[in-house]
């Protein structure tokens, strides 16, 4: 239907790359998965091809659009210590501390 | 004389404020009306049945002893799930999320409260507001009012439906690339994306937080602009809210579009389009024309490019903002016995697929080596599609367009090839990364009998004028008028 968005040829992502950038983003995958998302990954990004033939030479990158006279507050506590609601939705504490597994071996 | 349910969120406010009908009432009604068509909808994760109905006697309380209680004193309301409410579960339609219930309200969800709202309940999304046809809801698609076997748009997918379902008299959503616009025409009802910065996202869970931006989803335009009025405004706890004052919009909606041009973009009429969808819209433009407005071709030459720009800066947003889900402080965990392998077990079992598709693209995107290539690239294509924005509405006071090149779609005919879903967003992604409101007016119905979405695309901070322009048109058709056939 937008031609501009058709399929073309892939570009490579190799599994070896979806599995380190999975590493990157801290999601362990089953086999099956990685190969689902070489497949995704390769068509929507061979489908982005053509923003890269745009000439964007002198451009500024927007990263937000301007959000005029943002003003800061004062850097004051406002909020009471908090209590136990910090720490209802913890799914293991100790006390007043949120547990976890040993960090070193 | 309509039945409760059936009264627009004003109407049902004013007769609460002459107390002509009790909150409590107008709660059970919309629980009884919820009851009755929510398995025909599944609109709702969670129903606040007891906690609604004792905010609503709150309400009549106050209201019998004298005190103003806002205007929306007493209505029931429903709010997207990606929204915190504070003690009612909240879930962000993920497994990740399931038991989570927050200590505190978002503000928007405070500032209904105290405008009178009564919040009955939690809607249906796309899992972290992920998606084009609430199907990537962890829990259960929300299905259309109009046709069951048909989507009812997303992300904000629950909050179009129960608005088209009658189940309450407004709701609010958020919209990061079209997702309270796209559930509005596909759902028949009027949906607003506020200017980037008009709204506080405080308490909300975050998508990709450049783009994100909270708003209603309601039966007409007047009841739109009772809801934005409600949550607008500076927010000491949102430093991108912006201080600029909240206009009075609903004593604005008047005035008519004599005098106004308004540009319809050359590229948003695309080929492959429905038919029907193009004729409701031109016939839309043409009352418009007649009412007064005068229509300028305008060009959007870099339209093509807003898809990959958008699933680039969204997803690279995204993948930081989702970080935070590491099963430590809240969420889901999953037993293990190093801290690095909770981590990623936890994340693993709690995301769904798409979620973890777009973590997957967005770290990509930020990764070595790719950077430049695609996230830098793409926040330089943004600027040139706010520049074609800008532009057009240089001399235009707002532009016209469709919604969404289809009407509501089956379940599943999307659910198989990602990039097909992404384009279902291709004619309201550009508004987010521009930063502009969108306001969405039904405009028809296809042959099907299924709703056709107006987009109106204002100026930054002219709220005013992209309601007034959609009351213009209501005020000359009945499309708004047209109920789901539940």
């Amino acid at each position: 239907m937008y031609r501009g968005l058709g399929y073309s040829t892939p570009v490579a992502i190799t599994r070896e790359e979806v599995e380190r950038v999975a590493a990157l983003a801290r999601l362990r995958l089953e086999p099956a998965e990685v190969e689902r998302l070489t497949a995704d990954l390769g068509h929507i990004l061979d489908a982005f091809t053509r923003l890269g033939q745009l000439d964007t030479t002198g451009v500024e990158p927007t990263a937000h659009v301007e959000v005029l006279d943002a003003p800061l507050r004062a850097d004051e506590v406002t909020n009471p210590p908090a209590g136990d609601e910090a720490l209802a939705n913890a799914p293991a504490r100790d006390g007043r501390r949120f547990r976890v597994p040993k960090i070193i071996e | 004389m309509s039945a409760l349910h059936e009264l627009s969120l004003r109407e049902a406010a004013a007769r609460v404020r002459r107390r002509e009908v009790s909150s409590v009432d107008l709660v059970r009604a919309s629980l009884a009306r919820i009851q009755a068509v929510e398995a025909k909808v599944d609109a709702f994760l969670t129903v606040g049945g007891d906690a609604a109905l004792a905010a609503a006697a709150d309400v009549d309380r106050r209201v019998a002893a004298g005190e103003d209680c806002g205007p929306l004193a007493g209505v029931p309301v429903g709010v997207k799930d990606m929204i915190s409410t504070a003690g009612i579960r909240t879930t962000a339609g993920s497994k990740i999320l399931e038991h989570f219930v927050p200590s505190y309200d978002a503000t928007v969800t405070a500032r209904l409260k105290k405008a009178g709202a009564v919040v009955v309940g939690k809607l249906n999304c796309d899992e972290f507001a992920m998606g084009s046809s609430n199907e990537n809801s962890a829990y259960k698609p929300a299905r259309n009012p109009w046709a069951g076997d048909r989507v009812p748009g997303g992300s904000s997918g629950g909050s179009g439906a129960s608005v088209a379902a009658l189940q309450c008299h407004a709701s609010l959503g958020t919209d990061t690339g079209g997702s309270i616009r796209l559930p509005a025409a596909y759902c028949g009802v009027v949906g607003l994306k506020p200017t980037y910065g008009r709204v506080s996202r405080y308490g909300v869970i975050a998508y990709a937080s450049s783009l994100d931006q909270v708003g209603p989803l309601a039966r007409d335009v007047a009841d739109a602009a009772v809801m934005l009025e409600a949550i607008a405004g500076h927010d000491p706890r949102d430093s991108t809210s912006s201080p600029r004052p909240v206009p009075a919009y609903l004593s604005q909606l008047e005035g008519g579009v004599r005098g106004l041009r308004l540009g319809l973009p050359r590229e948003y009429f695309v080929e492959g389009m429905q038919p029907e969808v193009e004729a409701a819209v031109r016939e839309a433009v043409r009352v418009l024309e007649e009412l007064g407005a005068k229509i300028e071709p305008v060009s959007l030459p870099h339209t093509e490019h807003a898809i990959a720009t958008y699933y680039l800066v969204a997803t690279a947003e995204a993948s930081a903002n989702l970080a935070r889900y590491d099963g430590v402080r809240y969420g889901l965990r999953t037993p293990a016995k190093a801290l690095g392998e909770m981590y990623d077990t936890s994340r693993a079992a709690g995301f769904g697929a798409e979620v973890k598709r777009r973590i997957m693209l967005g770290t990509y995107a930020l990764s070595a080596g790719y950077y430049d290539a695609y996230y830098l690239k793409a926040q330089q294509v943004r600027t040139l599609i706010r520049r074609d924005f800008d532009e057009a509405l240089k001399h235009c006071h707002g532009l016209v367009t469709p919604v969404a090149p289809t009407t509501a779609f089956r379940l599943g005919e999307k659910t198989d090839d990602p990039l097909t879903m992404y384009l279902s967003d291709i004619l309201t992604i550009s508004v987010n990364l521009a930063g502009l409101p969108g306001l969405v007016v039904p405009c028809g119905v296809d042959r099907g009998g299924l709703p056709i979405g107006l987009q109106v695309i204002g100026r930054p901070f002219d709220e005013s004028t992209v309601l007034r322009i959609g009351a213009a048109y209501e005020g000359a058709t009945d499309w708004h008028r047209r109920r789901a056939p539940l």
